[in-house]
Parts: structure tokens; sequence; C-alpha cells
């Protein structure tokens, strides 16, 4: 410990134990009903015959504990968190609120449809939403999250060449593209063939034709790129795909770039996730959950995973068995019960405060704030590709050179001048990367002070100030963390002394 | 628009700073073809808080909530107590992202390292990780991780799995050569794994409590799997059962996966769930997701960090244990703080009060004209064997504000020997008026 009073505290930096550390037997923070009359049970001899070992806390203890550990968190609630590629923007609380209804949280998703319509419609109202946005023909709601709507999709597009008679063997991933895009057509069976970038930042249609053979299942592009930059050879690669009989897999993450002003269907896509957490503002609760619908083209429509909502006679309907299908037949099912549903409220919530003016609004704030920290730092830190960005814009560390300050120490001087850092080493084509997204909830304001803090930064760099950097962070509850020892002797857990749990080798 | 903080000044500020007239002109690169009429378009425009609450309030009244509910089947409805939602709301969890940089995310670290804690002690396992999806996702993720460790590719599936955990797993498998064999639904257990596992057996999944509410122990099945080199899978949809039964590892269990949904929060219509995933310590290579692990600061402090990074996707790409990268972060908030709530005496009575009430509803609907009811031996769902289709009366019931249970045939409508079987769960939720209403509903109705 720093300090040496007894409750090792100092001002409001508090120091918290483990909840393990905490407890003691015969507190609870909860009170239950006293049981009634016993009952002979029925577990069949398959009583628990050892104590779980969780400690007892009463709820002033719990709301204490879990409010101090708050309050080691950085968050969009209380700073500006330019985070690239990640979108963090305001979560809005009318969506919070909204997604507690007891219509809509006290709900079983087994439930019999008649009893859940408000459910289907705000289903419904979603996939309408989507289609409108972005031109295309059905909509997966179940995926989880963006990687898993990746792999919802490259599966509806595996489904599509096993119903044309070949699933064929090979996906093209540009070495700019989010880890996930590889893992994912991997984990689909697909061995991943690179694309390079062209030295402005962006995938030349030429490159991926060397590229394409008649075993090329897919293309999967990120647009905006991860380098902030518009594809503008989208349309000729999706056509090049096309021409071989592969599909083109758009991986929506940036999204937020481009809702309202462009219609992603006439870029020739035929299948994109939508990170519901990142352009409509659901919320990220530090890792989760997310949601990642998937439009699909009309060529994969008709391959799309269970559920979806149908308009029936009586009201909707809920498909939960893959069609003219056997069960047990691949393309059924991708999650379990129907979806990030809570996560649906929200967004749709979202979409309704915000309307088709204000989601145009922001992408176009989105871009100008970018814009603006890329055009008021690009005298200071190096920008990787010149020219204009979309919703984040990449440096890289050129500016550090010589000044014996990287990437990594940058980041956590920011972080002691209260800014959550930009995204780190991301994208890997480009040296020490710093990718900035600012988003359109940030005002001129906030944007001014990072750009100042940014620029004295870097001027400290430049003016030889290396220990400074190397000490940094410091006025954080914990400073820079030695995750080699974390992985090398991996502690994953509280272990109490002396304490077996019945564990069988 | 409140959202947006921008005026119509600072926008002319920056335009200038960038050195354009318009924000139109930013978008320059973006084809003609392809760009979004919003003039054109049938969508609306933005609207006050007022006006979206009265319309998804109107949607929310559309669904019956609040009535008596005997539903289960892998989704429970239990009192969360009021600390957990306000805890979850403070916007220092709720609106952090995923915790890359440890100095200014020790909050989400260390409930995340409690939470892998709480699991790990609750399934009777050594480690867990930070979450999955949900509970039929991280069941893939472990048969597609038993394969890896086990260099096989033949797995078996229990009749008892939740169909979607079987549906999720067949659909993950398929293109990665992994050939699953699910066996048909087993209502009361008669099914041999045993007899079934093979050298070529990567893994059986079982699920206990099963999907028809058999408690079963199942180490005699661990013990033949170990015999041939395969692991033994257990999945545990409802985890408020661990507070009486004994825990997936105390019978030999390899990987365990399960639903925290039941703990963490409310039903949502199913989602989002959250994925609890947990197995041995030698195996923590080949486990997909984030994982929590302690070590220490530059001056010696205790401190917690994402650890063993080379297996995830952002760092191996196509060589990744998973693709996941998003979890289910709040989720595992949520469960650690009602667990930690509830402690070890709350957990055991919760645990309690759900099997006894439990207990006693299936002793009365034993006794219902020409109703049966089974297994013999479960947590705090039972299949009841209901004189005509079971999807039919559950809609005559529903239609009285009874929510009777689910009809098995909702998943298997390939077994016309299911039509007439219910699930019936009965939680702490269940008042006594709840238990006589549902009584009454079915008299008349059976």
């Amino acid at each position: 410990m720093d300090t040496n009073n007894a409750s090792h505290h100092r001002g409001l930096m508090l120091e918290e134990p483990l909840v393990f550390e905490l407890g003691a037997a015969g507190r609870t923070g909860v009170d239950l009903p006293e049981p009634e009359d016993p009952v002979e049970d029925r577990l069949g001899g398959m009583r628990r015959k050892t104590p779980i070992g969780l400690p007892g806390l009463s709820e002033p203890q719990v709301v204490r504990h879990y409010t101090r550990l708050s309050q080691k968190n950085y968050s969009i609630d209380t700073g500006f968190y330019p985070l690239g590629s990640c979108t963090m923007k305001h979560n809005p609380r009318l969506n919070e609120a909204l997604a507690r209804l007891p219509g809509f949280a006290d709900i079983h998703p087994f439930q019999p449809v008649s009893t859940v319509q408000g459910a289907l419609a705000v289903m419904a109202a979603l996939v309408q939403w989507l289609k409108a946005l972005t031109g295309m023909e059905a909509v997966a709601l179940s995926p989880a999250a963006g990687a898993h709507g990746e792999l919802t999709g490259l599966m509806t597009i595996r489904a599509a060449l096993e119903a044309q008679g070949r699933a064929r063997t090979t996906v093209l991933v540009p070495a700019s593209a989010h880890g996930t895009n590889p893992a994912t057509a991997a984990l689909c069976g697909y061995r991943v063939q690179s694309v390079p970038a062209a030295a402005d930042g962006r995938v030349p249609v030429a490159a991926v034709k060397e590229r394409l053979d008649a075993d090329t299942a897919a293309v999967m592009l990120t647009n905006p790129n991860t380098c902030g930059l518009f594809e503008t050879d989208f349309q000729a690669i999706a056509e090049a795909v096309h021409g071989v009989g592969g599909f083109c897999y758009l991986d929506g993450a940036n999204f937020n770039a481009l809702v309202g002003r462009v219609r992603v269907a006439d870029l020739g896509v035929d299948a994109m996730h939508i990170n519901l957490h990142k352009t409509f503002s659901t919320p990220h609760g530090g890792g989760g959950p997310g949601a990642g619908p998937v439009v699909f083209s009309k060529a994969l429509a008709p391959f799309m995973p269970v559920p979806f909502v149908r308009q029936g006679a009586e009201g909707f309907v809920l498909a939960e068995h893959p069609r003219g299908r056997a069960i047990k037949t691949p393309f059924g099912r991708i999650k379990g019960f129907h979806g990030s549903f809570g996560v649906w409220v929200r967004a749709l919530a979202y979409m309704l405060s915000m309307g088709i003016d204000g989601l145009r609004q922001a992408s176009g704030d989105a871009v100008l704030n970018a814009n603006y920290l890329r055009a008021r730092l690009q005298d200071d830190l190096t920008l990787s590709f010149p020219g204009l960005c979309m919703h984040e814009v990449l440096f890289d560390d050129r500016f550090l050179k010589g000044t014996g300050v990287t990437t990594l120490d940058f980041a956590k001087a920011l972080i002691d001048a209260g800014f959550h850092p930009m995204t780190i080493y991301f994208p890997l084509i480009v040296h020490g990367a710093l990718l900035v997204e600012p988003t359109e909830t940030e005002s001129r304001e906030t944007l001014d002070q990072f750009i100042d803090t940014v620029k004295a930064l870097a001027a400290r760099a430049r003016a030889g100030e290396e220990a400074f950097f190397h000490a940094a962070p410091r006025h954080t509850p914990r400073r820079r963390l030695d995750e080699t020892a974390a992985a090398r002797y991996p502690r994953l857990r509280w272990r109490p002394r002396n304490h077996t749990n019945g564990l069988k080798e | 628009m409140r959202y947006l903080p921008l005026t119509d000044t600072d926008r002319a500020v920056m335009l200038s700073a960038i050195g354009v007239a318009s924000i139109e002109e930013l978008f320059a690169e973006i084809p003609a073809s392809a760009r979004f009429d919003a003039d054109h378009t049938d969508l609306p425009r933005h609207a006050g808080e007022m006006a979206v609450e009265r319309e998804l309030s109107r949607l929310a009244a559309r669904n019956l909530s609040g009535a008596p509910c005997f539903l289960g089947c892998g989704v429970y409805r239990h009192h969360i107590p009021a600390a957990v939602e306000a805890l979850i709301q403070r916007g220092e969890f709720l609106t952090a992202y995923t915790p890359y940089q440890p100095e200014i995310s020790q909050g989400t670290l260390q409930y995340l390292f409690e939470f892998q804690t709480q699991v790990a002690l609750l399934t009777g396992m050594e480690i867990a990780n930070a979450s999955m999806y949900d509970g039929a996702t991280a069941c893939a993720e472990a048969v597609a991780m038993a394969c890896r460790i086990t260099r096989r590719q033949k797995v078996l599936l229990s009749g008892g799995l939740h169909p979607h955990y079987r549906e999720v797993t067949h659909t993950w498998g398929r293109p990665i050569g992994i050939a699953v064999a699910a066996l048909s639904p087993d209502p009361i257990g008669i099914e041999d794994l045993i007899g079934r596992v093979d050298l070529e057996t990567a893994c059986v999944v079982v699920q206990n409590p099963g999907f028809f509410g058999l408690l079963k122990d199942h180490s005699a099945l661990a013990a033949a799997c170990h015999e041939v080199g395969a692991l033994l899978v257990m999945a545990v949809t409802e985890p408020v059962s661990l507070g009486l039964v004994e825990p997936p590892g105390a019978m030999g269990a390899d990987i365990v996966v399960g639903e925290g949904q039941s703990l963490a929060g409310p039903m949502n219509f199913g989602g989002p769930g959250l994925g609890l995933l947990a197995t041995r310590e030698k195996y923590v290579r080949q486990m997909p997701g984030r994982l929590v692990g302690e070590t220490v600061d530059v001056d010696g402090r205790r401190g917690w960090v994402l650890t063993l990074n080379t297996r995830e996707q952002h760092i191996r790409r196509e060589k990744a244990t998973s693709n996941i990268c998003t979890n289910a972060g709040l989720g595992a908030l949520a469960f650690a703080i009602h667990v930690s709530l509830l402690g070890e005496a709350g957990l055991v009575r919760l645990a309690e009060i759900n099997h006894a009430a439990a207990v006693r509803l299936r002793a009365r609907l034993a006794r219902l004209h020409g109703c049966r009811v089974y297994p013999s031996t479960m947590f705090n769902e039972f299949t009841m064997m209901v004189p005509r289709s079971a999807a039919v009366l559950v809609e005559k019931l529903a239609a009285r504000g009874v929510l009777a249970g689910v009809p098995v045939a909702r998943f298997y409508p390939e077994f016309p020997e299911l039509e007439n079987a219910l699930l019936v769960a009965c939680t702490e939720t269940n008042s006594a008026d709840d238990i006589e209403a549902l009584i009454l509903a079915l008299e008349e109705n059976l």
C-alpha cells in the first residue's frame, strides 16, 4: 500500500478489498421467507456435500463495495473516451428506463406469442428501421455482438454456397481488418487470405482481383475502414467478388459514419452486421452485452438463421424452426432464445429519438468532429494517411521518433491529463497506431481541451521529457501493471487458505 | 437535438478550421449511386422523450407481464434485489468499455475477477472466464474447446440438453468438421450415454438439471469419459440449483457451461443472456473469452489486468481460440452483485425455497385428473403430461392471465409423443395465489 495509515485510504483514493475478504459468517444482504414445513426432497441424494465458499455481506456493505469499485473506472459518463473503432458515444438514459418497463423486462421468451405481440412489434420495428437505413432485404436480429454477427453472416454465406453445391475454401480479409474478421472466417472453416492495403490506406480493387478465384467464398471489408477512410473501390470490389460467384461481407462496426448518408445495398453488400452498441447508442457495459443484427441481400435472405418475426393473419408470428429443412441441418440457430431483446428496445428508443434527420446529423457531426481533430492535430502528431477522414482519424508514432517515448507511454500520459486514451497499436498496418474517434456526442469545448492537451504532451515528448512519460500514469488507482507476470503465472481467481472445493480429478 | 452538442456556430468554426464549406463536402468520396436519400424515406423525424416514451409504453402494454408465470426452460424469473439494478446503472460501470487500459478500469477488472471466482466456486471448478454471450453459445464454444484439447471431432449430446443449446452446437460444429450426434429427447433419463462413448469421442454434453427437469448424478459418465480420454461437458441452465445440488465439478465435469440470467436479472424476453464457462486450470490456454488475472503495479500494489490475450482474436487473428470480443460484462456484474448479496446462507436458502415450492406444486399437479408428472428427481422444474395438446392448453390458460408452462412441442414439433408434455417451473416468485390460480385454471381446462 502506498499509504501508511490504518485504512490505506487517501482522500477519495479508496482501497477496496475483494468481496471475499469482506464477509463474515451469518451475514446476508437478502431477507428470504422462512422455509415452510419441510418437504421430502427430490434431490435423489445429490444434495451439495461441501459449502460453496461464498462470503456473507449485508446490503450496505455490498452497496459500498460496488460503489467504490465503480469509482475506479473511467467511463463516457465521466469523460471524453475517444477510443477508435469502439464508438464511445453518449448512452441516453431514456433507453435504460424504457428497457426496464415491466412489459419488456418481465416477459418470458416462451410465453405464447399471443401474449408478447408488443415484443414482436419491437422486433418488427427494428427490422423495418435497419432495412430502411441499409436498403437490404432481410435482417437476422439474434446475433449477440459484432463478432457473433460476423459469424452469422459467414455461416449464411456458407449455407448459400453449399446450396449451390460447394462451400468453397477461402475468405479474403484486409490486413487492416479487426482481429474478429480472420478469427470468424477460421471459425467458419475458411482459409484466410490477407489483402494488403495500398499506400493510401485503402484496399485497392487490383489487390483483391489478384486473389479472387473459384475458391473464394467471400471478401470481408470494413467501410469506412479501420484507418477511418472510405473504401473508394468498394463497389468495384463487390462486383469483382460477385464475378467469381463469391459474396461481399461488410463489417459494419463503422456504420455510424454512414447512417443516413450511404445506402449500403447500393455498395454491393450481401451481408453486414450492425453493432447496436456502437451506432445506436446502447451501453458497452464494461464489455457487453451488445447486439449485432445482420442485414442480408436478396441472394442470402433465404439462408438466414431463425428466429425471425413475420406478419401473420392474426398479428405477428415468430418463426423458430428452419423452413423446409430438418432441425439438424446447419443453419438453424446461432443463439439461445430470440436474441438480445433488452438491447433492441434501447436501440429502437434511440432511433425513435433521433429520427432520420437526427441520425443523419449524427453521422455528419461524427465525421466533422474527427476531421476537426485531424486538422488541429496533424502538425503535432503524424497523420498516417493525408486527406479527409471519416468518423475517426489515424495517427502513428513517427512524431515520437527519437524521443524515447512510445505510443503506450503517450497514452498513459493522456490518462494523467484526465482523458481516456485513443485506441493504440490498432490497426496493425501502421507503426504505433493512435486511432482517435471522438463521436458526435462531444462538444467543441471538449474537443478543444483534448487538442490542447495532446499538443502540450507532444511538445513535452519532443522536449526530451522521456522520464515523465515512462512514469505515467501517476494519478490513477493503480499505476502500470505487470502484464507479463500476470500471463506467466495466471491467478484467475481468489483462493481461500486451505480450501478444497470438492473437485474430482 | 438533445444528444448532439454542436451548434451551427460550432459547425461553421470547425468547417473553416478543416477548410471545407459544408459537412456534405466531408462525404465527397461516397459514390453518387450509393447515397442515402434522406428526403425520400418513410422514416420518422426526431422526437422528444415524451413521444418516445408513449410509443414504447404502448408496445410494452401489449405484452402480458406480471402474470402468474410458471415458465422456465433456461430462463427463470427470480426476485432481483433493488440494489442490483441500482448499482449496475452507475454510469462508471454502464458506460465503460472493455477494460483495455487497466489503470483506469480497476473497477471492471476487479468485479470480473470476483465473478470468475464466484462461478468457479458455484460450479466446483478451478477457474472460470469473464463470461460469454449466453448459455447456448457457451455450450458450443465448450464443445469446440473439448475438440481442441482432445484433438478429436466426435461429440455426443444428451437428449436432456436444451434444444437451443443443441441447435447452436450443431451450427457451430458443422463448418469446422465436428461430428455432433444428438440423442432423442429423454424426459426420464433412460438414454445410454456411457455405452456410446469410445476412443474417438471428444466430449459428451449433458445438462443438470436436464431440459425436462431431471436431476442426475453424472459421476459414472464422467469416469467412463475419462477412461477413454474424452471430456464431460455439463450445462447448467438454472444456477440457483447450485446452492443445493452437488456441483458439476464434484461429479467430475471437465468443462461447465451455463446461463447466468436467473441470478443476474429479469427475463427480458430471453436476452441479453450471460454465458458461464468454467473448467480445469490445465485447460486454460484452450479457453475462449476474456480472462482477468491478478498482478501487481510498479509500486507493488495488487491489481487486475486482462490476461492470456494470446488466445484471443485481437492478437492471434485466425489462430485464436474463438472470435468472441464483446461478452456480457454488465450481466456478469449483476450476477456478482446478486451472489454477493445472497452470500452462502442466502443462496442456499433461495435454492431450498425454490426446490420446496416446486416439489409442493408437483405433488398437487400430480393429483389433477389425467395428469402425470416426472422425473422423480428434480430441482425447480419438471415435466407434466396433460391429457390434451399442451400448446392448446397453454393458450387457453394465457387467455385467463395464467402463464402455465412451456409446451415441449414448441421445440420438438417432430415428436408427436411429446405433444402433451408441458414443462413447469416454480420459483420463489410464485405466490400462493399464483399457485391457486394455476390449479384452478388447469382444473377448468383439462
